[in-house]
Parts: C-alpha cells; sequence; structure tokens
C-alpha cells in the first residue's frame, strides 16, 4: 500500500515536472519569437502577437476542447460585418480575377496594393484553371451543388469574412475581419461560388 | 562529356537564333546547358572555396582555422551535423551563425556588413552564401546526425517545434498550415509534410540549392527567411536563436537520411 502510495506520488511529481517544464519552453520560445523577427516594409514585429484565436489554436494545435471552440466561434460569428445593402452577390468575372492573385500583405507588398483573394492557392474553382492548390476542398461546382439562396449567400459571404467563425482552427485566413478583403471584393467572390452564369458553375 | 557538350550546343543555338530578342526561349536555353552538364551551384562552390581559402578582413586571415564543428578548418561531413552545440559561443549554431563567428572573430569582418545583405541577388553575391555552397558541398552523399544530447540542442529542438506551430499574422498562418500533411501543393507546387521524417528528410536533404527561376543558389537561411515572408509575418533576424532554432527541429527530423545538396530546384 505504501509502495503504491510512494509510486503515486513519484509519478504525479513527474507530470508535474514535465508540465512544468513544457511551460518554461512555450515560455522561452514566446521570448524567441518576440525578440527574433524585425519590422520589413509593411510587415511590423506586432504581426507576431497572437489574438485569442490564434493563441488557443497554437496551444491544442488547431484540436481546442469544444466549449471554449464554441465561445469563440460565437464570437468570431458576432463580428461579422454584412454589406449594409443587403446585396450580398457581385460580379463573378470580378470574382474569379481576384481569386487568381496571390499577391498581397508580404514585406515585398506596398502599402495600399490591392490584395487578391488567394483563392486558387488553396483551392479548385473554374475547370478552366488547373494550376489549384489542394490545402482547401475543391470549390467546383459549389453553386450548382447548393443552390444560391438568401441563407446561402449570407453563409459564404461569412465564411469568407471571417472563416474561423464557422471552424476556429481552420487553415483558411479571415480575409473581411482582418481587413485584407473589401466588402465589394467579398461579394465578388460570393458571386464567383454561386452566381449560375460562374464559370465554377458551368459545365 | 564532349557528345553532351555538342548537343547541348546543338540544342541552344537554334533556340536562341529563331528566338532573337525571345527572353523565355533565352533561359529555356540556358536551363538546358544547365542540366546537361551538372548544377550550376557547382560554381557557387568554387567560389565559396576560394573565399575559405582566401585572406580577408581587417585581420586578414582566410577561414582555415574555422571550426565549425569537427574541429578547426574541417569540413569534410559538417553540415551533416549542423545544427550543433558550441562550447565556445555556449549557443546552439546553424552553419550560417557559425560561419558569421569565424567571420568575425577570425577574419575581423563587421557582422552588419555580413548580415545587412546576406542573400545574392541577381547583381551581388554575398560572400556567406558562397561558403555556404561550399561547405555544404563537402556532406553530399552522408547520413544527417544531428545530435540532440546537449541541453541546449534539446531545448533547441523544442523551441524550434513551437516555432513551427505558431500562428500568428494577417493570415493566421503557421509553417505548419503548409507543411503538416501529405499530399498538399500551394498552386501546383508540392509541400513537404515537415512534420513526419520522411517529407523533413526529403526537403532537408536538398536544401540549400540553386533555383532554377531564380537563376541563384540559394541558402537554408534564405528557405526560412522567405517561407516567413509568405506567411505573411515580418522578417526574422539572421542567424538568430528563432531560425536556427527551427533549421535544428527540421534538420534533426531529418536524421539518417543521406544529405544531398546542394540541389537544384524549379
Amino acid at each position: 500500500m505504501k509502495k503504491i502510495a510512494l509510486l503515486v506520488m513519484a509519478m504525479s511529481s513527474t507530470i508535474a515536472f514535465a508540465a512544468n517544464k513544457d511551460a518554461a519552453l512555450d515560455a522561452k520560445a514566446l521570448t524567441v519569437i518576440q525578440r527574433d523577427f524585425r519590422d520589413k516594409g509593411i510587415a511590423k514585429v506586432d504581426r507576431v502577437k497572437q489574438d485569442q484565436v490564434q493563441a488557443l489554436c497554437t496551444q491544442y494545435r488547431d484540436h481546442p476542447p469544444h466549449a471554449l471552440q464554441d465561445k469563440l466561434e460565437k464570437e468570431q460569428l458576432a463580428a461579422v460585418k454584412y454589406p449594409a445593402d443587403g446585396k450580398l452577390m457581385g460580379d463573378w468575372k470580378a470574382g474569379e480575377k481576384l481569386a487568381q492573385s496571390g499577391r498581397g500583405l508580404t514585406w515585398t507588398d506596398k502599402e495600399g496594393d490591392v490584395v487578391g483573394g488567394n483563392c486558387y492557392n488553396c483551392h479548385q474553382l473554374s475547370p478552366k484553371e488547373i494550376a489549384y492548390g489542394t490545402i482547401g476542398p475543391s470549390l467546383l461546382h459549389f453553386g450548382k451543388m447548393r443552390g444560391n439562396t438568401p441563407d446561402m449567400q449570407k453563409y459564404v459571404y461569412g465564411r469568407i469574412y471571417n472563416a474561423k467563425a464557422f471552424n476556429l482552427c481552420t487553415n483558411m485566413p479571415r480575409f473581411g475581419h482582418v481587413g485584407a478583403l473589401t466588402e465589394s471584393q467579398i461579394k465578388d467572390l460570393v458571386a464567383l461560388l454561386l452566381d449560375p452564369e460562374s464559370l465554377v458553375n458551368k459545365e | 562529356m564532349y557528345t553532351r557538350i555538342i548537343l547541348t550546343l546543338a540544342l541552344a543555338i537554334p533556340c536562341l537564333a529563331i528566338a532573337g530578342d525571345d527572353k523565355s526561349a533565352e533561359e529555356i536555353a540556358k536551363y538546358r546547358e544547365m542540366v546537361s552538364d551538372g548544377n550550376p551551384a557547382e560554381l557557387d562552390e568554387m567560389r565559396g572555396e576560394e573565399l575559405w581559402k582566401t585572406a580577408a578582413g581587417t585581420k586578414k586571415a582566410s577561414l582555415e582555422k574555422c571550426d565549425l564543428g569537427k574541429g578547426a578548418g574541417v569540413v569534410k561531413g559538417v553540415y551533416a551535423e549542423l545544427p550543433r552545440y558550441f562550447a565556445d559561443t555556449k549557443r546552439v549554431q546553424d552553419l550560417e551563425s557559425r560561419l558569421l563567428t569565424c567571420m568575425t572573430t577570425l577574419q575581423g569582418i563587421p557582422e552588419a556588413d555580413i548580415t545587412s545583405k546576406p542573400f545574392s541577388t541577381n547583381n551581388y553575391k554575398s560572400d556567406i552564401e558562397g561558403l555556404v555552397a561550399y561547405v555544404v558541398g563537402q556532406s553530399k552523399g552522408m547520413k544527417m546526425a544531428v545530435s540532440l544530447k546537449h541541453p541546449k540542442e534539446k531545448e533547441a529542438y523544442e523551441i524550434g517545434k513551437r516555432i513551427f506551430f505558431y500562428r500568428a499574422g494577417p493570415y493566421d498562418f503557421s509553417c505548419a498550415t503548409c507543411h503538416s500533411e501529405n499530399g498538399r501543393r500551394i498552386r501546383l507546387q508540392d509541400l513537404p509534410n515537415l512534420t513526419t521524417n520522411i517529407g523533413a528528410q526529403r526537403a532537408y536533404t536538398t536544401w540549400p540549392a540553386y533555383r532554377v527561376s531564380q537563376g541563384l543558389f540559394r541558402s537554408f537561411q534564405w528557405r526560412i527567411n522567405d517561407c516567413f515572408r509568405q506567411q505573411r509575418f515580418p522578417e526574422p533576424v539572421f542567424g538568430s536563436e528563432l531560425t536556427v532554432a527551427l533549421t535544428l527541429f527540421l534538420a534533426a527530423n531529418a536524421n539518417d537520411a543521406v544529405y544531398d545538396g546542394p540541389a537544384i530546384k524549379r
């Protein structure tokens, strides 16, 4: 009995020690990250400061506890700004052009440059574009399969504005939330996905 | 060899003649010449060897007394065991940060002269990148054997891992966003999964490399620098603890694979 108690004590102190060590390494890594970057062009060092979402997803390697995930997703969703005019679909051709561009926000880009949608970096969209990435799911025939009801338009607008409101630790950036894309640019991307005339939905 | 050169010329000349001043045809011809005659990184290796052996700096010394981990002046096989802990500087260093130590202490070259322009451009050749080409070439064919014995090496691995998974910036990206799943691409560019041994081995053993699309030899510090640029992060300090820890994390994950750099890449 005594032996077991000792063993339990030894084990728990080992776990505590490991946890302390992990916490110390976390702190050290953060110090290094905060110290070893420099401003370059538009990319300033304040960019390495994490918001709540980034910190939580980093801490749990993109699998946070459900309760925390739900709470933060709700907060992110509440901050989505939908267009005041209630119109959610723009010009799909402008959307296609935007989807092609991977430019913007690096230290070699300039302040005020038009930021691209980066869509083809990670997604298949138009069947005409074969140079598409595969980090995200294929969006080929997205509107053809889902229709373009007002609810669907609202969902797609919200998802591009802030993908983290729907899946907290998704790889996809929060294009509207961080101000990378404007309202009218997001409308054009909604059209690219949902307009029946869009190449994404033709063929 | 002669047949090869003749073939290359036979391919290149009509190509140039037809294209006139068409730049892309010229590039293709140049590329053909390169791949038939070997890796252009060899030119950087030769330049680096010359730099290694030539006296420079206020102390008018060569780098032949530089200790890259296997004793003063030893170049053979050192890259397969870097980064590592160095007792004299009391820190873990990768090849570039160690070369920086040697160039400043042995040669008396001001650190800022090196770190202000560490990467080559189309009209500027970086000395430290040339030295890197020479040193890594001397580990070709050797097994990666990065040590995790010293407490500082263990610590660097753990810090490097945390940097790899650190999400931040306007797009919430970390290294892991692009490099933690198998079979993913950006556009048509395949992305190695650097969290697996096989992925890290394939990627790490083929850097540094000659980049055909840029027409330049690129060091590992450059590789990390440009990843952070695309991650929309600010710039990592050249040779900093941050870059060394991340490099050690990747290098140790590549252990046991045969080092095959400098390689040639798109």
